[in-house]
C-alpha cells in the first residue's frame, strides 16, 4: 500500500463513518454535523482527484452555506426527539437489506474486475502549473455558457420560491405594518381635531384676610 | 496509484448509506433531505473519479451544475418543512398521508 492510498483509505473511513452517523444518530443538529465531516472528507478525496476547484467548492458551497441552512431549519423547529426514531428497528432488516443488496450489485459492475488499475490504465497527471479553474472555466463559459445561464436563471426561482413559501402575512390588526405613502401624506387635520368650546371665566377668589375669619 | 474502481466503490458506498438512511429515518423529514444530499455527494464522487481517469474536464463541469441544483433544491426542500411544520406542527412523514398516494 503507498501513502496515497493510505491516505485514500483513511479520508474514505472518515466520510463513510461519519455519513453512517448521519443517518443513525438521534438528534437532527448531530446528523447535520456529521454531514459537514462526511462533506470535509469527500472534498478532500476530490482534491485528491485533481478537482481542486470543486472540492473547494463543495467545502464552500455545502460547509459554509447548505449546512448551516440546515441547522437554523433544525433550530426554528420544535421537533420532539423522542418520537423522531419509533419504527428505527421496525424498518432496519428491509432497510440494510435493501442497501446492501444494492451496494453487491454495484460491486460487481464497478468493482476492480471492470475498472481495476489493470484495466483502466494509469491517469494523467498533471504538472505542477497544471490550473483546475482555468480547466474548468474555459469550457463552462464557452462550450456550456447557455446551461450556465440556466443554472443561474435556477437559482434566482429557487429564492423567488424558497421566500415565496415561506413569507407569511399575518392579517392587518394582529401585527402593525408601515405604509409609507400614508405616513409621508398625512396632514394635521388627519391627526389633530380642534374643538370650538366657550372660554370658562374662573370665578375670582376671595381676599385671604376673609377666609381666616 | 488509486485505482479507479477505488473511488467508485467509495460512492457505491456512500450512497448504499444514504439509501438506508432513507429507509430507516421515516419520523424525519430533516434526516431525509441530508440522506438525498449524501446520494447526490456519491454520485458526483464518481463523475469527479471519471473526469480524473477520462482526462475531461465534463464531468467537472456536469458536478457544477449537480451541486447547483442541489443548493436550490436544498433551501425550496427547508422551505416547504418549515411550512408543513407550520401548518401541521409535526415532520413526521407517516403524518403527511392526507393526499393517499
Amino acid at each position: 500500500m503507498t501513502f496515497e492510498q493510505f491516505i485514500f483509505y483513511v479520508l474514505a473511513g472518515i466520510a463513510v463513518i461519519s455519513a453512517f452517523m448521519v443517518i443513525t444518530v438521534k438528534n437532527p443538529v448531530k446528523a447535520a454535523l456529521w454531514l459537514v465531516v462526511a462533506f470535509i472528507g469527500t472534498a478532500a478525496i476530490w482534491i485528491m482527484a485533481q478537482a481542486e476547484f470543486l472540492g473547494l467548492v463543495l467545502i464552500l458551497v455545502y460547509v459554509g452555506a447548505v449546512m448551516v441552512l440546515f441547522l437554523f431549519v433544525v433550530m426554528m423547529l420544535d421537533i420532539n426527539l423522542a418520537q423522531l426514531k419509533e419504527g428505527f428497528t421496525k424498518y432496519l432488516p428491509i432497510g440494510a437489506m435493501a442497501s446492501i443488496a444494492t451496494f453487491a450489485m454495484m460491486y460487481m459492475v464497478l468493482g476492480p474486475d471492470h475498472f481495476g488499475l489493470e484495466v483502466t490504465g494509469a491517469p494523467v497527471v498533471h504538472d505542477a502549473d497544471y490550473n483546475n479553474t482555468k480547466a474548468i472555466a474555459v469550457p463552462l463559459y464557452t462550450t456550456h455558457a447557455y446551461a450556465f445561464i440556466l443554472a443561474a436563471v435556477l437559482l434566482l426561482v429557487g429564492i423567488v420560491a424558497a421566500i415565496a413559501l415561506t413569507l407569511r402575512h399575518r392579517p392587518a390588526g394582529e401585527v402593525l405594518y408601515q405604509n409609507i405613502d400614508k405616513q409621508v401624506k398625512t396632514q394635521a387635520s388627519d391627526r389633530l381635531r380642534i374643538v370650538k368650546m366657550d372660554a370658562v371665566v374662573e370665578k375670582p377668589v376671595a381676599p385671604k384676610e376673609e377666609e381666616d375669619k | 496509484m488509486i485505482a479507479l474502481s477505488d473511488y467508485l466503490i467509495f460512492g457505491a458506498v456512500l450512497f448504499s448509506i444514504s439509501m438506508a438512511g432513507i429507509f430507516l429515518n421515516r419520523k424525519n423529514v430533516i434526516v431525509l433531505l441530508m440522506a438525498i444530499e449524501l446520494m447526490l455527494l456519491a454520485v458526483n464522487t464518481n463523475l469527479v473519479a471519471f473526469s480524473h481517469y477520462l482526462n475531461d474536464v465534463t464531468g467537472q463541469i456536469f458536478v457544477f451544475f449537480i451541486l447547483t441544483v442541489a443548493a436550490a433544491e436544498a433551501a425550496i426542500g427547508l422551505a416547504i418543512i418549515v411550512l408543513v411544520f407550520r401548518n401541521r406542527k409535526s415532520i413526521n412523514v407517516d403524518d403527511l398521508g392526507s393526499l393517499k398516494g
